[in-house]
């Protein structure tokens, strides 16, 4: 059993968990995911590392809540258990090693990639330029902690509610227009904001990874289910990635796997949150 | 006395569920023998003083001894003569290719049918199981532990020798529960999950440890385990779990499956149960099953008891090529599953939505006899025709897992991905490593990954004193 020790609320359906797990803490890198299962009838879901501490032996991970799975996850507290937490998974991050490199983080998106511009803000030669953003300013999470990792932190949001009214992406647009001299980008965050970043960076020949978020069961390239194309070649995002050069990427092939199971997803999530487990204060508390 | 002289030369049929039912549910199809069919059976085995069967058996049960006890109704002393070589007797007594191992060695069968050894073998291992209580035999410690990577069959198996001769043995296993493809691969209705746990605690029970939840090349490295951990040498068992995709346009179409993913979100997250349990599957009404060797017919059982209401099998060679045991196809077409014959896909065509509706395919004919040493079947032209189909399983093999090898400096592999490991001990081109099962001769059986395991727990043995106790 893997213990949380620590909760944090980041916003009000998103938590930051850190878990011991001393065993996955000791190949750890920035970008590696784990495999987590609740309990005995959870799924098996892929969670980026959000932080680690090698001599603690914890992990840190954030969990959105986007159906039964995740809200489960999010209603454990500290001292709960998972039963099962196994990495780390996947290649590292490609970090560069000189350069301006800008990290950009969409929505949940930022927990995974602030080890990253962690490890990045650092490495002396590397210049880090963060652009973190949400759909409102409440659901924008690690905010201070991104800060404390960038030379240069830019915010936006889509209602304008905090920093620039809009997109991440059209932050990095005007930082290209502007002239600023970019060496390399990395962009985690929902498909659509990462198929983004790539359009906006494609006509300049930038640079840009992505970690990519498919489903996945065993994590070990067992099942076959994260299957990418990626330069017209298969490849399992679980040993393979998750990150690809975003130039090379099928986005519409992947925006489409990850809906495979939309429909029972739902229906998953209706029912726990009808449930007593919610603690939604739902039909059942009145 | 005709009726007798017949019944000498043919096996006593095992009770099955009925095909109507059982193709409504996960329990296990064969019954198993009653005391009396037991009794029958057994008597039918012409005591040969050079057993024959006992040749055709990967693990060297003696099987000869056994079925003796057997005769005398003596099941205690048939399970443990069975249990002296086999860790796993009541899984193999169930998934083991008898027919191509020991029964086809069996003298009776050069006038009948063989002795059912696979069946008798149940029949004590179950029989000991419901027994429960055992005596656990500890055996004293040798002072020297080892490393057992994958808990499948061939891990399992040199993890019980080894312990059994002494050492320490600790078991590394990636997914959640140790059993690997007995807890992912075959399905509940062949091989009841209860029973493979109940097989790994008696490996506990005689002081194997398992360790879930860690995968050597990942989490530890299989260099730390020699250098760090204190193992005296490490047994690689990490099986073929990489699965094929042949590279037919479509194969990434919401619908389209690796036999892997189907089974192992029926088998090992229970998708049967959903949403009692959280991991779905979706099995369409209309499902076809490309391939069919043993785990193509494990699919598309599977697909019919969770509701799917055609399933088709697709494969480009005939009935005579294809790999799958006798049995599992004869349990396969009593419960109405359709084979489609010298029928290849090559395309899959899908919606607007990226949903698969179906595949196109050639019909093929049998050619000249390729490198399988089958006749290779070529496409017929002109035959093009479309099977509309929800979802499709490719079930077209698997290969070795990298994970391994490719963390472990020095650890070679042949070009196809398997480890290279000398075939009489499990011997690596690493000092202390020796692998077997799967991960060395790519996708096997069962019972040949528990040979591999036995060997090289006998090798390893030899290693450790060798090395050590001089």
């Amino acid at each position: 059993m893997y213990r949380i020790l620590q909760k944090r609320d980041l916003t009000p359906v998103t938590k930051l968990f850190v878990v011991d797990a001393p065993m996955v803490t000791k190949h750890v890198e920035p970008g590696h995911f784990v495999i987590v299962r609740a309990d005995e009838e959870g799924e098996r879901i892929p969670l980026t590392v959000a932080d680690y501490d090698r001599d603690e032996g914890t992990i840190s991970i954030v969990v959105q809540e986007v159906g039964k799975t995740s809200a489960m996850i999010n209603r454990m507290e500290e001292g709960e258990a998972f039963s099962d937490f196994v990495g780390p998974l996947g290649v590292p991050a490609p970090l560069p090693e000189s350069g301006r490199v800008v990290c950009i983080g969409g929505g949940f998106g930022i927990a995974p990639i602030y080890p990253i511009a962690k490890h990045l803000f650092e490495c002396e030669d590397v210049e880090m330029t963060s652009i973190i953003g949400a759909r409102e300013a409440n659901l924008l999470i690690m905010e201070e902690e991104m800060q404390a990792v960038s030379e240069d932190l830019r915010v936006a949001t889509d209602d304008g509610s905090k920093g620039h009214h809009g997109f991440v992406t059209d932050v990095l647009q005007q930082m290209i227009d502007a002239g600023e001299e970019i060496d390399e980008i990395i962009a985690i965050g929902p498909m659509p904001m990462m198929r983004a970043t790539a359009e906006v960076t494609r006509p300049y020949g930038l640079k840009t990874w992505v970690s990519v978020d498919p489903i996945m069961v065993d994590g070990t390239g067992m099942c076959g289910a994260c299957r990418v194309t990626v330069n017209d070649e298969l490849k399992f995002a679980c040993v393979d990635g998750p990150f690809f050069d975003a130039h090379t990427i099928d986005f519409e092939e992947s925006t489409r796997r990850v809906k495979m199971y939309e429909k029972e997803e739902a229906q998953a999530y209706e029912q726990f949150k009808k449930s007593p487990q919610c603690r939604c204060g739902g039909a059942n508390n009145g | 006395m005709a009726e007798r002289k017949d019944d000498q030369w043919t096996k006593v049929p095992m009770k099955e569920q009925d095909p109507q039912e059982r193709k409504n549910n996960f329990n296990e199809v064969p019954f198993g023998y009653d005391e009396e069919e037991m009794l029958k059976e057994a008597n039918r085995c012409l005591s040969c003083k050079v057993p024959m069967c006992e040749k055709g058996c990967p693990v060297d049960v003696p099987i000869k001894d056994f079925i003796e006890e057997l005769k005398d109704n003596n099941v205690g002393e048939a399970a443990s003569i069975i249990k002296s070589q086999n860790s796993l007797p009541a899984i193999c007594g169930r998934v083991c290719p008898q027919e191509e191992q020991c029964e086809v060695e069996c003298v009776v069968g050069r006038r009948g049918e063989p002795i059912a050894i696979g069946r008798l073998e149940r029949y004590a291992a179950d029989w000991a199981m419901e027994q429960g209580e055992e005596d656990v035999e500890q055996a004293e410690s040798r002072g020297h532990s080892v490393a057992v990577v994958g808990a499948g069959p061939a891990g399992l198996t040199a993890a019980g020798d080894l312990a059994r001769m002494g050492y320490d043995v600790t078991v590394f296993e990636a997914l959640h529960v140790p059993g690997g493809v007995l807890m992912y691969g075959i399905p509940e209705f062949r091989l009841p999950k209860a029973l493979v746990q109940e097989e790994i605690g008696k490996l506990r029970e005689i002081g194997v440890e398992f360790e879930t939840n860690v995968i050597v090349g990942k989490t530890v490295l299989l260099d730390e385990l020699l250098d760090d951990m204190g193992f005296s040498a490490v047994f690689v068992g990490a099986g073929a779990g990489l699965p094929t995709f042949v590279g037919i346009e479509g194969e990434n179409m919401l619908g389209v499956y690796s036999a892997n993913e189907f089974l192992t979100r029926l088998n090992l997250m229970k998708a049967y149960k959903f949403p009692e349990y959280d991991t779905p599957v979706k099995v369409g009404d209309k499902i076809a099953v490309i391939g069919a060797g043993n785990t193509a017919m494990d699919a598309a059982r599977t697909a019919l008891r969770c509701g799917a209401g055609e399933v088709n099998i697709v494969y480009r060679r005939t009935e005579d090529e294809m790999t799958a045991r006798l049995e599992e196809y004869h349990h396969a077409i009593e419960e109405g599953i359709n084979f489609h014959w010298l029928t290849n896909p090559v395309e899959f065509v899908g919606d607007e939505d990226g949903w698969l509706t179906g595949m196109r395919c050639v019909e093929m004919e049998l050619g000249e006899t390729d490198s399988s040493g089958r006749p290779r079947p070529v496409p017929k032209e002109g035959s093009e025709f479309e099977m509309e189909t929800d979802i499709a399983v490719l079930a077209l093999g698997t290969s070795p897992n990298p994970i391994v090898p490719s963390s472990t400096p020095g650890l070679e592999t042949e070009s196809w991905g398997g480890i290279i490991a000398d075939e009489e001990t499990g011997e690596t081109t690493r000092e202390g490593v020796f692998a077997g099962g799967d991960v060395v001769t790519g996708a096997a059986t069962v019972i040949l990954a528990m040979g591999a395991g036995k060997t090289a727990a006998t090798a390893i043995d030899e290693y450790i004193r060798e090395k050590y106790d001089e």
